[in-house]
C-alpha cells in the first residue's frame, strides 16, 4: 500500500494541492458545496503553522485574504455562487493591486441561492466579467481529483507568476464525489514563490514599477518599504493619479501581462483526438461524461475525440481553432445555457459546425443525454 | 475490463453513503482498484431517501454515476420501490427482511435477509446496521477481502468501537455466506 495513495472528495484534493503550493493563509465563509475546504483547511493549516480564519461573512475573507497575500502569504478562500457574486468588487481591487490569490468557486445551480446541493457550470461568464471595468483574469478547472490538486498548485504559480486573482471553477460533481488521489513526493511538481524585491530598507522602491520582463516584485506590506495600495488607478508609487498617461499605461499593463502569455497559462488535455472527426470540448465534470462517450466509441473504431479544457480564461482562441481545424463538428458539452458555445463559436472557423449538448437541471450531463444530440448532428436522427 | 455498478439505498441516518465510502476506499487503498463513490441528496439532514453510487473498475472511471447497477442493496421499501425498476438484467438485489416487502418478479437474484434482526438480537445497537449490510454483500459476492473493510475502519471509527463493527461485519459475511451456497 502506497502512503501516497488517499481516497477523497474533490474538495479534498483542492486542500491537498493548495497545500502542496504552500498556502500558508486561508480565511472563509462555509457553503455548500464548497464547505469542505473550509473545514479541512480550519484543521490542517494550523497543524502546519498557518492560519485559517472563519469571516462574518463572503466579503470580509476576500478582503481578508488580499490583506494576508500582500504581507507576503500564500492566500486563498472558497465559496460557491452566492459567495462568489459577493466577493466580486473584491476581486477587482485584487486586480487592481496586483494581489496575488486564488478564488475557490465549486459551482452550484443558479443563479441566486439557486440550487445548493446540485451541480452546475454556470458561473463561466461571472468568472471572467464579474467584476467591473476593462480587467484580465485567470479561471481553471478541472474534472478529476488528480487533475484537483494539480490545478490548485497551478493556480498559486500563476498567481504569484502574474500577480493576479486566480479563479479555479471547480463544481459539486468533483467537488463531492470520491476518487482515488496520489499525492506526488515534495519536489516532484514546481512551485512559483513570491517575488520580492532586492532593494535594502530604506532604499526607494516601486511597487508598482515593472521590471523589464513586466514582472512587479514585492515587498512585504508592513515590513521593509513603505508604499500605498488603492484601488484607484495608480502611478508606479502606488499612489492615484489620473494622468492620462499613467491611466492608459497602466490598464494596458494590467491587461497585456494575461494576454500576451495566454500561451503559457493555457492548460487543456486531449483525449483520442488525434484524427478526431466530431470534437466534444468540455470542462469539469461534464468533460468526464464526454470522455466516457468518446472512449467507448473509439472501441467502435469511430473518430470522435476529447478537447478538455482546464484553463477557461483567458479563453484559449488560437488552441481551440487550430485543434478543431478538421473537425466535421464540434459539440461543446457544459451544464448551463452555452457559455463556453459562445467563446467556442468566436474562435473557431466555421462557427456553423458547433453545436451544444447541456442540461440545466442540476443532475450531472449523462452518456445518453450527449449521445442523442450527437446522433442528430451525425445525420443519424434521433 | 472487470467493472462492477452498486448502488446503496436507504434512508438519511442508516449510515448506506457511510457503506459506499468504506466499500470504495477499500478498493482502492487496499486491493489496488479504481473506484467512484458518489452521492445525492438535498437539504435535509436526517431522513428521507438517500442513494449512494459506487463503481469499481480495474481501468479508469469518468462517467461516476450509476445507471443500472449489477447490485442494488435496498434498506426501506420506499428505496426499494423506486430503485428496484433500474436494476440491471441477471443482477443482484439485496434487501432488509425486516424493511423491504419485495412484490414483484425481477430479472435479477433476489436476496431478502434479516440484517437489521441479526444486528440487534447479536449486537444490540443499530448503529452497525450499514457494517453488516456490507459484510452480507462481501459475503454473497466475494467483492472484497474481510481485511480490506477492516483496515479502513480502523483509520475511521474511534478504537473502542472496532470490536462492534467487526462482529457487525463477521456477522453480515455469515448471513450472506449461507446465501451463496443457495445461489
Amino acid at each position: 500500500m502506497n502512503k501516497n495513495i488517499k481516497f477523497v472528495q474533490g474538495n479534498e484534493a483542492c486542500v491537498e494541492g493548495a497545500i502542496y503550493a504552500g498556502i500558508d493563509f486561508f480565511a472563509g465563509y462555509p457553503i455548500t458545496p464548497s464547505t469542505e475546504i473550509a473545514e479541512l483547511l480550519s484543521r490542517r493549516l494550523p497543524q502546519k503553522g498557518g492560519k485559517f480564519v472563519q469571516m462574518e461573512d463572503e466579503i470580509a475573507s476576500v478582503c481578508a485574504i488580499l490583506g494576508a497575500s500582500l504581507t507576503g502569504h500564500k492566500v486563498m478562500t472558497a465559496t460557491s455562487g452566492p459567495g462568489f457574486s459577493l466577493k466580486q468588487e473584491a476581486i477587482g481591487y485584487a486586480c487592481m493591486a496586483e494581489i496575488p490569490c486564488v478564488i475557490v468557486n465549486v459551482q452550484r445551480g443558479g443563479p441566486s441561492t439557486g440550487n445548493p446541493t446540485h451541480v452546475g457550470q454556470g458561473d463561466i461568464n461571472q468568472a471572467r466579467w464579474g467584476t467591473h471595468g476593462d480587467h484580465s483574469i485567470i479561471a481553471l478547472t478541472a474534472s478529476n481529483h488528480q487533475d484537483v490538486f494539480e490545478m490548485t498548485i497551478e493556480a498559486f504559480n500563476l498567481a504569484e507568476t502574474y500577480r493576479t486573482p486566480v479563479i479555479l471553477l471547480f463544481d459539486e460533481a468533483v467537488g463531492h464525489m470520491r476518487e482515488k488521489l496520489v499525492i506526488p513526493e515534495k519536489n516532484e511538481i514546481p512551485i512559483v514563490n513570491r517575488l520580492r524585491t532586492a532593494l535594502k530598507k530604506g532604499v526607494d522602491y516601486h511597487p508598482y514599477l515593472p521590471r523589464e520582463d513586466g514582472r512587479l516584485p514585492m515587498s512585504d506590506f508592513g515590513g521593509d518599504h513603505r508604499y500605498n495600495v488603492t484601488g484607484l488607478l495608480h502611478d508606479m508609487w502606488g499612489f492615484p493619479s489620473n494622468d492620462p498617461k499613467v491611466v492608459k499605461g497602466l490598464l494596458h499593463h494590467l491587461n497585456d501581462k494575461i494576454s500576451n502569455n495566454i500561451h503559457r497559462i493555457t492548460r487543456y488535455k486531449e483525449h483520442y483526438l488525434e484524427d478526431a472527426e466530431y470534437i466534444l470540448i468540455s470542462y469539469g465534470s461534464s468533460a468526464r461524461t464526454a470522455i466516457h462517450i468518446a472512449k467507448n466509441r473509439r472501441a467502435r473504431n469511430e473518430k470522435l475525440g476529447v478537447l478538455e479544457l482546464q484553463s477557461l480564461w483567458p479563453f484559449p482562441k488560437e488552441m481551440v481553432r487550430e485543434k478543431c481545424r478538421n473537425a466535421k463538428a464540434v459539440l461543446v458539452v457544459e451544464m448551463n445555457m452555452g457559455q463556453v458555445l459562445a467563446q467556442v463559436k468566436a474562435c473557431i472557423d466555421r462557427p456553423e459546425t458547433v453545436f451544444l449538448a447541456n442540461r440545466i437541471d442540476g443532475e450531472l450531463i449523462t452518456p445518453s443525454d450527449v449521445k442523442s444530440i450527437l446522433r442528430v448532428i451525425q445525420g443519424r436522427g434521433v | 475490463m472487470k467493472r462492477t455498478r452498486l448502488v446503496f439505498s436507504g434512508s438519511g441516518g442508516q449510515g448506506v453513503i457511510t457503506a459506499a465510502i468504506i466499500l470504495a476506499e477499500a478498493a482502492v487503498i487496499y486491493e489496488n482498484m479504481n473506484a467512484v463513490q458518489s452521492q445525492s441528496y438535498g437539504a435535509a439532514a436526517r431522513g428521507g431517501s438517500t442513494r449512494s453510487d459506487i463503481i469499481l473498475s480495474d481501468s479508469n472511471i469518468y462517467f461516476p454515476e450509476v445507471t443500472s447497477p449489477n447490485i442494488l442493496v435496498c434498506l426501506t421499501q420506499e428505496a426499494y420501490a423506486k430503485f428496484s425498476p433500474i436494476i440491471r438484467p441477471g443482477g443482484l438485489l439485496i434487501t432488509d427482511s425486516k424493511f423491504v416487502q419485495t412484490f414483484k418478479k425481477i430479472d435479477a437474484k433476489q436476496i431478502e435477509l434479516p440484517m437489521y434482526e441479526t444486528v440487534m438480537g447479536k449486537i444490540g445497537k443499530p448503529i452497525v446496521f450499514n457494517i453488516c449490510m456490507l459484510g452480507a454483500l462481501i459475503g454473497i459476492t466475494d467483492l472484497l477481502q474481510f481485511d480490506s473493510i477492516m483496515q479502513v475502519l480502523k483509520t475511521k471509527i474511534p478504537s473502542y468501537f472496532i470490536k462492534m463493527n467487526e462482529k457487525a461485519l463477521k456477522t453480515g459475511i455469515d448471513l450472506g455466506s449461507q446465501q451463496r451456497q443457495s445461489l
